[in-house]
């Protein structure tokens, strides 16, 4: 009768440890990709991009980021990319790093192009968009806001 | 295996012997944690008095494990969402909750739990049996008490605590969903989404796993190290079993430091 409770109590914690890494945690969309074909993607600036970030196409996740390394003949980033085995896309879709909400995480958003041809493995995405990086845009912003103040102050 | 031989005679100045008798202790400590290490391994040959024990440590806690767990999910929960409320980040509650859960609350307070349910109550089993003379009677009969009254203990809690963390995480995210989705009426999907998106299956359960398994070695130890040693009177061993929760519980937390500094600062 022990060995009932016992069993019990054994396979209740290793429920419960399932279900931590399963339904809490990420387990299954790490493992249950499936079959993936690999591409990678050169951008100029990755901004906050980390590896086993989601590679998505109109929203749904098709792949996640598998390795990011820098270059530093073209001094660019590359990116590598697992894409789910079921999807293909023309060889010609572009690569862009998107964040989700303000402040989310960020992603690769994958936009199709109209080629024949399909992405194969080992395929590098040329036409690629960096990041949006908050800093850049507040600077460009300042610059401008300070060129028209000196126009108009020049006109005055 | 005899207690810690203080060290013969002074062998110098008072300061010099002192080190030494702290020295000699601490290599006696090792000495008796690897002997029930291997001690331990062994006892699982004969796996019916470590299931016995899996039973009396494991099962027996799992009402106090399962109920906390629940607790503190729903503390967690209110507290989470009137802190994110703020930020206009409710969405966020499962996450919050789960990551408290299996990176820190679960291996830590179930830890504390169990040095005040399990360890206690092992310290003052091994402690009596030595107060009745019980040990000694395994001694003269050639039995190693160490072999077959400690390491099926030691194994037991040791294989115990990481379960039963685990089972305290699950029941408080449970805890959080009830209170956050049902009670307050946080988005179910957005709550199970982004605990999935920001909890890493390696890193965050994986790691917790790995922190409650040392909390495990270290209670098991620190219990019956202290049962063991514990003088054989009825005072000694009232001493001995507060001496197990303060220092277990003091050792959990300054283990659980540690342990988060290596585990989780680089991220």
């Amino acid at each position: 009768m022990v060995d009932v409770w016992v069993g019990l109590f054994v396979l209740l914690g290793f429920g419960a440890l399932v279900f931590l890494a399963v339904r809490a945690g990420n387990m299954s969309s790490a493992v249950g990709l499936g079959e993936t074909y690999e591409a990678s993607a050169r951008f100029d600036n990755i901004g906050g991009l980390k590896p086993r970030a989601a590679v998505r196409s109109a929203g749904v996740v098709v792949g996640r980021v598998r390795d990011i390394r820098f270059d530093d003949k073209t001094y660019q980033a590359l990116v590598t990319m697992n894409l789910d085995a079921r999807y293909k896309f023309p060889k010609d879709s572009s690569a862009k790093i998107m964040t989700s909400g303000l402040l989310g995480e960020q992603y690769i958003g994958l936009e199709p192009g109209g080629d024949e041809k399909m992405l194969a493995a080992g395929d590098v995405i040329n036409m690629t968009q960096s990041a949006v990086v908050l800093e850049n845009l507040i600077g460009q912003f300042l610059y401008g806001k300070a060129a028209e103040g000196g126009n108009g102050g020049a006109g005055k | 295996m005899p207690a810690p031989a203080p060290v013969p005679t002074r062998r110098g100045p008072a300061p010099v012997s002192r080190a030494l008798d702290v020295l000699a202790a601490v290599g006696y400590g090792t000495r008796f944690f690897l002997r029930l290490c291997g001690l331990g391994l062994a006892s699982l040959r004969r796996p019916r008095l470590a299931i016995d024990q899996v039973h009396f440590i494991g099962n027996y806690s799992l009402s106090i494990v399962l109920v906390s767990g629940l607790l503190i999910g729903f503390v967690l929960g209110l507290q989470g969402y009137y802190t994110l409320r703020r930020y206009g980040s409710e969405e966020a509650l499962g996450l919050l909750v789960t990551l408290s859960l299996v990176r820190e609350l679960g291996p830590v307070v179930t830890a504390l739990l169990l040095a005040g349910r399990a360890g206690t109550s092992l310290t003052a089993e091994v402690g009596l049996m030595k107060a009745g003379e019980q040990i000694d009677a395994m001694e003269m009969m050639a039995v190693d008490p160490v072999a077959r009254v400690l390491a099926p203990r030691f194994i037991a809690a040791v294989l115990c605590v990481p379960l039963l963390a685990a089972l305290f995480s699950a029941m408080g995210v449970l805890g959080g969903y009830l209170v956050g989705v049902q009670g307050i009426g946080v988005d179910a999907g957005s709550f199970w989404a982004q605990m999935q998106g920001g909890v890493d299956w390696l890193a965050d359960v994986g790691n917790g796993v790995l922190k409650s398994i040392v909390f495990g070695f270290t209670i098991a130890f620190t219990a019956l190290y202290v049962g063991y040693h514990a003088a054989p009177t009825p005072e000694g061993v009232s001493r001995a079993t507060t001496t197990t929760v303060v220092v277990a519980s003091l050792a959990v937390l300054g283990l659980d430091f540690i342990l988060t500094a290596l585990m989780f600062s680089t991220e």
